[in-house]
């Protein structure tokens, strides 16, 4: 017997759609300011600094947004909590693993059964959340130059001096690649999670619910 | 009605400017040295006297002026500087005591009233260092009268008041110390960790900055506030892009795309030749080189960055805004590595997919069920 289970609570669904909107925003707007593809005709057009306003608005956004997940993470359910994102530390993570690995590499035809994410996917997301950590603190570093002895200058300054602003800005842009790439990922996977699954995947993260089969679950 | 804002006029002692007259310094020229010196270090008006009276007193410190691995370019900045003119600043406000390149002693005599100085003077002179210090194979890269510059740098530095180093070599290395740094070339900072060094970086230093440091410490015993690199804030307390005359057009969209387009010469924004002035720390737009008369952004070239550490590996390639990516030994640029790998991570995926919707047979099990 089919079973609905609410899975991903409203602050997972909300911090998950802001994400996807800042970094779509966040992207553009950036690859504008690292390549400015477009000179204006008149100096009233004001294109670089509109660009740059939307990027900076858009990265306090991400910020807050990826710090209420991090909180969430504590507060959330089991399917939000941070243990999910560590799956070698349990014995039943490491079979995860090892299932969605066979599964993946065509080596195994039947998908893992799990209500939340899967232990590969799992651990991708510890990496992109570090990812998004660091695209944060990179950018922040250069958004604090504008105003030497401020805020995020006395915060991040440090590092600044110990790697140089061209490391932070060069670090900062290849991030922004790794997101597109992991975005392409993770779009795909979704997919074929949906497909193969038919547990309604894609649509859980719209509205929360995924359909279970208890009998699956060990 | 009166302003109370408005600041009380300044005027110096008659008495003084006579006394400077007598020097051969005009009135004119002494209170716009002394003003200048006061917008330089961000000071109030008010300190002018003050300032005119530190140059006054005759407790202006000896100066050592050490020279190691550099091309001599700062010494040449200091000699063209005008506001003083190098010989006021040499005769009149310091008493320079050792500088290879413009004493008239050489050999043994130039050593011997070195040493003489740093015995005389001990803890009370400014040692100004220029070069960087070599530091591998024992410093045998740059040796002086025998001794290798490491342990001149000691010697002077650890006895000095303070030291101050001039131009980006012997702040951070700069050119000797870029990738492979067949030397071990390092800043005065890293030679000799114990002594007190103001950093003045700068391809070269800029002389005004170095005139301002020097009145500073003179007028209040101490030396200006740094920042993380020990650079003074007067001098390097802002980016050079939010000062840039040229910032309007980087705001608005407008830039250069080549050297010579009708866009390089409205004198529009630099940023897509490579300019450096975002992540560059220094007062160029606003203090310039050569008597105010212009900066490299001004002429039409974009910042390099010369004044930040190790230029010359963080900042190239020149006139691209990303460094090369480290370990790749050819000019592959960040982008390029992105949407490769963007690209390749969408092929790998398609091809996953179509595998995947080839295989037959797959999940039979739950479809059944589900029905």
């Amino acid at each position: 017997m089919l079973e609905i289970r609410y899975v991903w609570e409203w602050p997972v669904r909300l911090t998950h759609w802001i994400n996807v909107l800042s970094i779509t925003v966040l992207s553009v707007t950036g690859f504008y300011i690292g390549h400015p593809f477009y000179t204006a005709t008149e100096t009233a057009q004001y294109i670089m600094g509109w660009n740059r306003f939307i990027h900076f608005v858009f990265a306090y956004l991400f910020t807050v947004s990826v710090i209420v997940r991090i909180i969430w993470a504590f507060m959330g359910n089991r399917y939000a909590s941070w243990r999910v994102f560590f799956p070698w530390a349990s014995r039943e993570g490491r079979k995860g693993m090892i299932e969605t690995f066979k599964f993946y590499t065509f080596l195994e035809k039947k998908t893992p059964d799990v209500v939340g994410h899967n232990a590969l996917a799992a651990m991708a997301y510890l990496v992109i959340f570090a990812l998004f950590l660091l695209q944060i603190v990179t950018g922040f570093v250069l958004y604090g130059q504008f105003a030497p002895g401020g805020f995020w200058a006395t915060v991040f300054g440090p590092l600044l001096v110990a790697f140089g602003a061209q490391s932070m800005r060069l670090t900062h842009h290849i991030i922004m690649w790794l997101l597109i790439g992991f975005s392409i990922h993770h779009v795909y996977s979704s997919w074929l999670m949906d497909v193969k699954e038919k547990n309604g995947t894609l649509s859980s993260i719209f509205g929360g619910y995924k359909f279970v089969e208890p009998e699956d679950l060990h | 009605m009166k302003n109370e804002n408005t600041p009380e006029p300044v005027s110096l002692p008659e008495e003084m400017l006579q006394r400077w007259e007598e020097r051969g310094v005009g009135r004119r020229e002494f209170m716009k040295f002394c003003s200048t010196m006061a917008a330089t270090l961000a000071l109030p008006v008010s300190f002018i006297p003050k300032i005119a009276e530190a140059l006054e007193a005759d407790n202006r410190p000896p100066v050592i002026w050490l020279e190691f691995q550099s091309c001599s370019g700062d010494s040449e900045a200091l000699l063209r500087a005008n506001a003083p003119t190098a010989a006021e600043l040499i005769l009149d406000h310091l008493s320079i005591e050792y500088a290879e390149v413009i004493m008239a002693a050489a050999g043994h005599q130039a050593e011997q009233a070195k040493n003489e100085a740093i015995e005389k003077y001990k803890g009370k002179y400014i040692a100004v260092v220029e070069g960087s210090i070599p530091m591998k194979d024992g410093g045998v890269y740059c040796t002086i009268g025998g001794e290798s510059a490491l342990n001149i740098a000691r010697k002077v530095c650890g006895n000095a008041a303070v030291t101050i180093a001039v131009g980006s070599c012997a702040t951070f290395g700069n050119i000797p110390a870029a990738a492979p740094n067949p030397t071990g070339a390092v800043g005065v900072r890293k030679a000799v960790p114990g002594a007190t060094v103001l950093n003045l970086p700068g391809c070269p230093l800029n002389a005004e900055n170095l005139t301002a440091a020097i009145v500073h410490f003179i007028t209040f015993g101490k030396l200006p506030a740094v920042d993380g690199l020990n650079r003074p804030l007067f001098a390097y307390g802002k980016r050079i892009h939010d000062n840039c005359e040229r910032r309007s057009h980087f705001d608005a969209g407008q830039y250069a795309e080549k050297f010579g387009d009708p866009g390089h010469r409205k004198g529009y924004c630099l940023y897509k030749l490579g300019c450096k002035g975002p992540e560059t720390f220094h007062n160029c737009p606003t203090v310039r080189y050569n008597e105010g008369v212009s900066w490299p952004v001004m002429a039409g070239h974009g910042c390099i960055g010369c004044s930040e550490p190790q230029f010359w590996d963080a900042m190239t390639p020149f006139y691209r805004r990303l460094p090369k990516v480290p370990g790749f030994g050819i000019e592959a640029t960040v982008d390029k590595i992105g949407i490769g790998l963007a690209a390749a991570t969408a092929v790998a995926f398609g091809a996953h997919g179509v595998i995947s919707a080839l295989r037959k047979g797959d999940e039979s099990d739950k479809v059944k069920k589900e029905e």
